[in-house]
Parts: C-alpha cells; structure tokens; sequence
C-alpha cells in the first residue's frame, strides 16, 4: 500500500486509541500510540490475511501474536480498520459483556484474535508452536509477534528464544517495541535488558532494526525479514519507538504507559490526529 | 464374596505411553511435546514411530505449554509430557492463559503424581494439581485408575475438543480394568456394587479401595466402590444415586484433602443430600523421600486408611 495511505490510516488509529481509551478512562495508550505505524503496515501492506472470513484455523494464512496485550487498543482498532469487524464496536471497549477485553482473548469470539495474551511473556511461545503447525501442514506462510521491551524481563522469552533457534524456525518474525519504557520508568532503570542486539544475536537470531515510526523503513524491513524467511533462522525486529507517538503531550514518558486522557486532553489529543476514515 | 480379577502389574505411565503411539496411529493430528523426559513418560516409542510430530522441548515447561496452544492454531492435538509437578505448578499461569482461558485443544499429561513418585521426595510430589486444574474454567481432569484404563483415556481425549489434565504415575500397581472397556470421559464407573458405604476414589487409591473393600466385607460391610476417574465434569448423578443407598461416603484420592476429588464430592452432598463424608487423603502436608508403598501408609493413604474411614463414616450415620 502507498505510504501516504498508510499514514492516513494510522492516524485514524491514533484517533480511535485516544478516544477508546478516554471513553472508558482506563487502558494503555502510550504503548498503543508507539505501535500505531507498526501495526498499520504490518496489517495493511506486510501480512497475507482474510480480514473478512476470519478462520482459527489460519490455513494458508500469516498470523499475528500480539504478546504484550496491554496495547489492545492499537490492535482493536487495525483489525476494525482492516475490516474484522465494523470499527463501531470500537466504542465498547472494556464494557461489560463486550468483545473487545481489556486485554486481548478468545472468549468472546472476536475475530483476527487466536490468543489471549495479557500476562506477559508467553506470546513467542505461541507463535512457535504455530510456526512448527504450519510446517507440518506444509503451509508457507509467516507468523509475526509483537512484544514489549518490558516484557523480555520475562524468563519464557528466552526458553522460547533458544527454543527458535535450535530447532531452525524459520518462519517466524518477531519485533520488539523498543520505546525504553515500563510501568516503573525507564527500562534502564527498572531492569537493564544490556545490548539487546547482541543478547538476539547471541540467541541465533537474525537481527535487524528499524525506526517505528518511519512507514517507508517499516515496509522496506519488513518485506527484507519476509525476504530473510525460510533461511534456518529466526528473524527479530528491534524497532525504536517512542510512548505516546502522535500526542505531544504524552509522547517519550513512561507516565501515559497505562492512564488516559481526560476530556479536555482528549480534544489537545485529536487535534493533533488528524480525522481521516472517519471517526466511529 | 468380592472377586476382582487382576490381569497384570504395570505402571499408568505405561498405559499413557501405549495409549500415545496408538492415538498417534489413530489420528494424524495429534502430535507429542516433552520436556526433557522421553523415557520417563513412556514418549519414545511415539517418538519412534512419528518422529516429525515429536518435539523435544527441553527443560522449558512454560515454552512448551505456550507452543502447545499455539500449535493447535492449523488442527494439531498436542499431548505435553512432563512430571505432574512440572505440569502444573511451574506452569499455571501459561495454563491458565494460553491454554484455558484461550480454551486451546492441549492434552497435558502428567506423570509421577502425587506420594507415588517416591525416592525424589517432596520437591517433585504434587498433592496440589488435581485442586490448581479443577478450578481452571474450561478444564477437563482425567485421573485414570490403572494402566488399561490410563491407555483408553489417552486414547478418548483426542476425540475431545477441550484442554485436558490426564493425571498418572510411576509405581506399578495391579490392572484390573478390561483392556476393551470404553472410556466415558465423566461417566463414573461402579466397580463394586453395595449398601452400606460407598467410597469414591481415583488413580492408585482405586485399587488401594478394592483392597480395603475386601476387608471390610470380611467385617459383614458391603462397600458401593465408585471409581471417579474424571474429577471435572464430575458425575454427580452417580455419587447421588449411590448415596441414596448408602447414606455415607468415604472419599480416597493420593492428593492434598485440600482441593482435591473429596471437595469436588463433599460440594454435591452438600447441595444436594447431606450424608457424612470422610476425607482419605493427604492432610496439609509435603512428602518426603521413601518407597512408594512406605510414603502411602505414612502420609494415610493405604488401604488401612480407607477401611478406618469407612468404619468411621459408618458410625455418624447412626
């Protein structure tokens, strides 16, 4: 897809995240707003998928692990946007009896979500089992996860880390949201993660990088770790974000990691987001 | 006269590991995850005949309950084999997320359960499983009695699109189950038919319930044997037909009092028809290193137990 249309729909995304989260005053919108342009090529330009007869099952299809659910309202939206289900329901997020959790699951049957994830740090191991299913099945195609920077503090990642590279999955590719930030500050400060890069590289994986907010970097990186696939290796995608992108006012501070505009923020927000498919 | 005839001695993790290959042949999609103990659960000789749907984990229990669920996204039926310990404890959150809550087609398997495991001692014997799995929504608990039957379950679960806790042993122990007989996931079978007591059991203390209903036919008793091999869906009508006969119970389970089979049972009588209820299980305590016959008897878990428990139960009904 052209960036410029790209952009335009990432900044409805933008939009709707502020809205979903200011509605209901709660959820994370730092994390989201990070992921927003990631997200938004990934659906929209990177990933073969079936928006509209959306199957479990996933046959011949990519699939996405979204690891660190807490972002839920980046995702909610994309896959209203891409055509999972009509972007109104939007407006239920986090309401009783509602499809769209909190935090992303299964339960409630709402389509484009294979997974529950919440608790952090399961999200790759995951996406392996369904990266060696496919194998089995003979089928092609490519398994993406998405996790928080944070959320490596977790041991599983690395059991699953190990596990990718050992046994030669290669239809895998993973991105890190690399923002610097967790609940308690800098990721620097609350638990060093070292040099990332060397850690992945350590681990047998292809490294690469890219500026996540960058659409043109984005696309052109992802079509290379597609390119990467099949190869022996697991791919990582170690892509530099900022909390809050889009939202001057929250933008690289940890403190809108899990708190929501109030009235009067939200209108600064939008003005700066700018309405371009339409709000729900 | 009580007359059960026993066909052989072996160990339920054999039965799982008979019942593995044979579902393996059965159905395609199933497919094995271990994590580091092929040999222990009896995976090798699935190992040996699909060794494409095999995946050794290695010591990463969360990663492979997290790959499980994943793996059934595209039709696979994944069975993962790890001591009961490593099966549930070390892994409830990824459980209760990936698998329950998601509410993903994985068959954990768990062997080494409970006291029986013996020699290791307490770090590795779960009395505490049964009670983290039966509270998970969505989760089927399965604790088969014997080796026949611990191969027929194995084999029935795959046809049972849910997550599933197969819970067996180490020790070898009697079989006494028909290896024709059908499993009927949450269809409690009768094993003795009587009037005066019934008792409920699962797993090893099935067999440790036959012996003890022995004894006390000796003593004019006449013993109702359940034998409770799925703990959820538990069969209620079957406890409450029995106890409307008998008018008492006594419940055995090689497993913490706390959480385990008899609170399942003691929750039905409570809503339904209160009759007295002893509890034959492990009462808030850890193991400790012994044969498996030893740690039954220390930890009140032997046929003695059962039998000093029926002549209880029996006394507070009158």
């Amino acid at each position: 897809m052209e960036t410029l249309e790209l952009k335009r729909i990432a900044s409805q995304v933008r939009r709707d995240i502020v809205r979903m989260v200011s509605a209901v005053n709660s959820g994370h919108p730092g994390g989201s707003l990070g992921c927003t342009d990631f997200l938004t090529v990934l659906y929209f330009d990177a990933m073969n998928h079936n928006a509209s007869n959306f199957s479990m099952d996933a046959i011949g299809e990519d699939v996405f692990y979204l690891s660190n659910g807490h972002i839920s309202p980046v995702w909610y939206s994309v896959l209203a946007r891409a055509g999972y289900f009509p972007a109104a329901e939007l407006g239920t997020f986090r309401k009783m009896s509602a499809r769209l959790q909190g935090h992303p699951s299964t339960d409630k049957k709402l389509p484009g979500i294979r997974m529950a994830s919440g608790s952090l740090g399961q999200g790759l191991s995951n996406a392996l089992g369904t990266c060696q299913t496919k194998k089995l099945n003979g089928d092609k195609s490519i398994v993406y996860t998405l996790h928080g920077d944070g959320e490596l503090q977790e041991g599983q990642i690395w059991e699953a880390a190990m596990y990718a590279s050992a046994n030669k999955v290669d239809n895998i590719i993973s991105t890190i949201d690399y923002n610097g930030r967790q609940i308690d500050g800098d990721v620097e400060d609350v638990l060093s993660l070292g040099n990332l890069s060397q850690k992945w590289q350590a681990f047998g994986w292809e490294v690469l990088s890219v500026d996540g907010h960058d659409i043109d970097e984005l696309k052109s990186t992802l079509a290379k770790a597609k390119s990467m696939t099949g190869n022996g290796k697991p791919i990582m995608i170690i892509m530099k974000t900022e909390m809050g992108q889009g939202v001057d006012f929250m933008v690289g501070s940890h403190k809108w990691h899990g708190v929501a505009p109030n009235a009067e923020q939200l209108e600064i927000a939008l003005n700066q987001l700018e309405e371009t498919l339409g709000d729900y | 006269m009580i007359e059960i005839e026993v066909l052989g001695n072996k160990d339920t993790r054999s039965g799982f590991g008979e019942g593995l290959l044979e579902v393996g042949k059965i159905n395609k999609d199933v497919v094995a995850l271990c994590a580091d103990l092929t040999g222990s659960l009896k995976m090798d000789a699935f190992l040996k005949e699909f060794p494409e749907r095999f995946f050794q984990i290695g010591i990463a229990e969360a990663n492979m309950i997290g790959m499980a669920a994943g793996m059934t996204i595209g039709g696979k039926i994944p069975y993962t084999g790890t001591f009961a310990n490593f099966s549930t404890g070390r892994v409830y959150d990824q459980i209760r997320q990936s698998v329950a809550y998601s509410k993903k087609n994985v068959k954990i398997c768990a062997s080494h359960a409970g006291l029986t495991l013996g020699e290791d001692g307490a770090t590795h014997q779960i009395l505490e499983d049964i009670g983290m799995m039966k509270m998970l929504p969505n989760m089927t608990v399965i604790v088969p009695c014997d080796f026949n039957q611990t191969k027929q379950a194995t084999i029935a679960i795959a046809d049972y699109d849910s997550p599933v806790y197969l819970r067996f042993g180490r020790p070898v122990m009697p079989i006494f189950v028909k290896p024709d007989a059908k499993f009927v996931i949450g269809k409690a079978d009768t094993i003795l038919e009587g009037t005066d007591v019934t008792i409920i059991a699962c797993g090893h203390l099935v067999w440790k319930s036959i012996e003890a209903a022995k004894v006390l036919e000796a003593q004019g008793i006449s013993v109702e044997l359940i034998n409770m091999h799925t703990i959820k869906p538990l069969d209620k009508e079957a406890i409450l037909k029995s106890v409307a006969k008998t008018r008492c119970v006594v419940t055995a389970e090689e497993h913490m009092i706390n959480g385990g089979l008899g609170d399942s049972v003691a929750q039905v009588l409570i809503q339904n028809d209160l009759v007295p209820q002893e509890y034959v299980g492990v009462n808030d305590s850890f193991g400790e290193s012994g044969t498996p016959m030893e740690l039954m008897t220390k930890y009140g878990i032997d046929t003695q137990n059962v039998v000093d428990a029926a002549l209880k139960v029996i006394q507070r009904k009158k």
